[in-house]
């Protein structure tokens, strides 16, 4: 594996091998030297608190040295093409690069214009493979299994990088997938990812795990939905359409009280937060795995 | 008049040889731009055609000579077979007025290596709210008319405009694409579409305003011609309109004769084009209708970008590609040699059927006429590089790919201006 760009890199031995090195890496206290020596850039051109404070937080912990870039105080402010910004940035010569980006196809100018190892941190709606890893991470470590779970993904799946990773990933791993919200927000076509779909919010009702997507507020300019207060009336997740011990995940930021009951979201059930653990661990996994291939988890950190 | 322009000059004397469409070689002697015989000859494995004719090139100029130029367009032109080309006009300015035509018609007297013809904007400013002066931009040279880039959303413009080409007498070129339903779009609205998170661009919004032109030109009765089109709704509609004695002509590009959706999974910048590529059945509609002429033309839509506008995230960067320098290659490689489509039909519908389209003097390999011949070697495999192009851009979907069949020589209006 030479770049994470999307779910599609991964096979599900990587997968597997991936899951692996983050439960050991998980729990771990101090540093690891593994990627000492080792340059991480992590650029985002987007606002972002969970992944770029958990990529940053992963590198150094595996003892990476870390540059962190944001658009804004940039020379992106100055109009600096990503081109140049990349080709400027390469001369450090860094291992990898971290990318986030507003806009579908960034990463992958960013791999074509580096030799680094490239990392997918969210790119338009297209892809957050990292997110659908520390989900997958979350949903194993909750319920023992992937194979054969039933997911029910909610909401804004049209504009949701998060859902398109995502259901890649749980077809990989074998689990069942069932989209579910207005129809005007799933998009015409994505049966062909290996997913059902439904516009009732019944339909969540025999899935082990509801994982509810963010409703954009700035999506109700374009007419989707006719208002909140009707999507959060037919699709938002209120204690009601859950079961005990049925789970329920959320990428974060949450909305309360539109997509998400604060009851749910606070609830026994919720792997909200469990998620964002997962994500320091997924993210050193995926880190070694792209920088010190052959050097098993296990052992690396044995050796610290 | 002419509505054709090119740089004045001599005209040639020479002799092709090279087999005709019926399959016996010959020797064709041209003398002072005319041809004056076609004799037998020793057979030869080139094939001799109609030059070719491109109904719909972006020759960026004026506003973008970065580009494009008259003189770096038309070289392309010329290199790919072609004896005429009709040029857009959406440029900065647009070509929406007397001046702006003359200045370009100056230019291609000048600059123009092949003749050219250029179309001028439906609406003032493209901006579809009112109609430019089509009677004084015919009188100034205008080959035909067309928003393209954009529809004219306005229905009731459409109808104004067709109405008054009774006037003008000159054809109503249309790119047809319901803005509401396309919105932001720029992909074809299905699985990979659905895949990638790019936003949607269905079919329908080509199809929707095919069907709308359609139903006006019937109900006044004049002629249309559909640029670009992309799905196959759009060529049921365009059945149905030749079943009701509609006179529309339509035209396809290469990209859609031969990539699908599937080709945006690499999200390369040079896959981009409006309307988007489509469905496999889309594609496999349109070859068909190629094939039984319900579409009479190939257009390359040749859409030249600056390297730094296409070096940019996919979702960024602007639509189009360029095609005059390896239409006949791509499609004889992808479509004659896969046996999908006769050598004949490629070449009548790169060639006669765009003339008779939009009102072109007709490329005919007869005693008497014009000079008007390309000279093609169907058996020489080359690989499409940077380096190749006359154009000033290079933003071609087909950088790397070997094709089979090369351009040896082009004649137009009597001279020769490649080989």
């Amino acid at each position: 594996m030479r770049h994470l760009l999307s779910v599609s890199d991964l096979d599900r031995d990587d997968v597997e091998r991936i899951l692996e090195a983050a439960a050991a890496l998980r729990g771990l206290e101090g540093k690891l030297p593994t990627l000492r020596g080792k340059l991480v850039l992590s650029l985002f051109f987007e606002s972002s608190t969970r992944t770029s404070s958990s990529f940053e937080l992963a590198a150094k912990r595996l003892s990476a040295d870390v540059i962190s870039l944001k658009a804004a105080g940039s020379s992106v402010d100055k109009g600096e093409s990503l081109k140049d910004t990349v080709l400027t940035l390469a001369q450090y010569e860094p291992h990898a690069i971290v990318v986030r980006h507003p806009r579908i196809g960034a990463p992958q100018l960013v791999a074509r214009y580096s030799g680094a190892a490239v990392v997918n941190a969210g790119d338009g709606k297209h892809q957050h493979p990292t997110q659908a890893l520390l989900d997958l991470f979350t949903m194993r470590d909750a319920l023992g299994r992937l194979d054969g779970l039933h997911v029910a993904i909610v909401g804004d799946v049209l504009h949701s990088r998060v859902a398109r990773s995502l259901i890649q990933a749980l077809a990989l791993v074998g689990a069942h997938v069932t989209l579910v919200g207005p129809p005007t927000l799933i998009p015409r076509g994505i049966e062909a990812m290996g997913c059902s779909t439904a516009t009732e919010i019944e339909a969540i009702a025999d899935a082990d795990v509801v994982y509810v997507l963010r409703m954009q507020r700035e999506r109700m300019e374009a007419a989707f939905v006719p208002s909140l207060r009707e999507y959060a009336s037919r699709w938002g997740i209120t204690p009601e359409r859950v079961r005990p011990g049925q789970k329920v995940m959320h990428p974060g930021p949450v909305n309360r009280s539109l997509e998400i009951d604060g009851r749910v979201a606070d609830g026994p059930d919720s792997l909200i937060l469990a998620q964002v653990r997962a994500g320091l661990a997924v993210r050193m996994a995926v880190l070694h795995e792209l920088l010190a291939a052959g050097a098993p988890a296990r052992e690396t950190a044995a050796v610290a | 008049m002419s509505t054709l322009f090119c740089r004045n000059g001599r005209s040639d004397s020479l002799v092709l040889e090279g087999r005709l469409g019926g399959g016996e070689s010959v020797a064709v002697t041209v003398t002072d731009g005319v041809i004056a015989a076609i004799e037998p000859t020793a057979a030869t494995a080139r094939v001799l055609a109609p030059a070719f004719v491109d109904p719909h090139v972006h020759l960026r100029s004026p506003g973008r000579e970065d580009e494009e130029t008259i003189a770096s367009g038309t070289a392309a032109a010329a290199a790919g077979g072609y004896c005429a080309i009709l040029a857009m006009p959406n440029t900065d300015p647009v070509v929406d007025s007397a001046s702006v035509l003359g200045s370009l018609v100056a230019a291609a007297r000048r600059d123009a290596r092949i003749p050219t013809g250029f179309m001028a904007a439906i609406s003032k400013g493209l901006e579809g709210d009112e109609l430019t002066e089509m009677g004084e931009l015919t009188d100034a040279g205008a080959a035909a008319f067309t928003d393209d880039g954009h529809p004219v959303v306005s229905a009731g413009l459409m109808r104004r405009a067709l109405q008054y080409g009774a006037i003008t007498g000159r054809p109503l070129a249309l790119h047809c694409e319901e803005p509401t339903l396309s919105r932001d779009g720029q992909v074809h609205e299905g699985a990979v579409c659905a895949e990638l998170g790019l936003a949607p661009y269905p079919a329908l919004a080509e199809s929707a305003m095919v069907e709308r032109d359609l139903s006006l030109a019937g109900h006044e009765q004049r002629p249309l011609h559909l640029m670009h089109l992309s799905a196959k709704e759009s060529i049921a509609a365009l059945r149905r309109a030749h079943e009701r004695g509609i006179h529309a002509t339509a035209e396809v590009t290469p990209h859609h004769l031969v990539l699908t959706d599937e080709a945006v999974r690499t999200l390369d910048p040079n896959v981009k084009m409006n309307p988007p590529l489509r469905a496999d059945e889309d594609r496999k509609a349109l070859l068909e209708a190629l094939r039984d002429g319900t579409i009479g033309c190939v257009a390359t839509d040749h859409a030249p970008h600056s390297r730094e506008e296409k070096e940019a995230p996919f979702e960024d960067t602007p639509f189009g590609v360029t095609g005059l320098e390896t239409s006949f290659a791509v499609l004889y490689t992808e479509l004659v040699q896969a046996g999908l489509l006769r050598l004949e039909t490629l070449v009548e519908r790169m060639s006669g059927g765009p003339a008779r389209a939009l009102g072109l003097p007709e490329p005919r390999i007869e005693v008497g006429a014009r000079a008007n011949l390309v000279l093609l070697d169907l058996d020489t495999e080359w690989t499409v590089e940077e380096s190749c192009f006359r154009s000033r851009s290079s933003n071609s979907w087909l950088l790397g790919r070997t094709l089979r069949g090369k351009v040896l020589k082009t004649v137009a209006d009597g001279r020769l201006v490649h080989g």
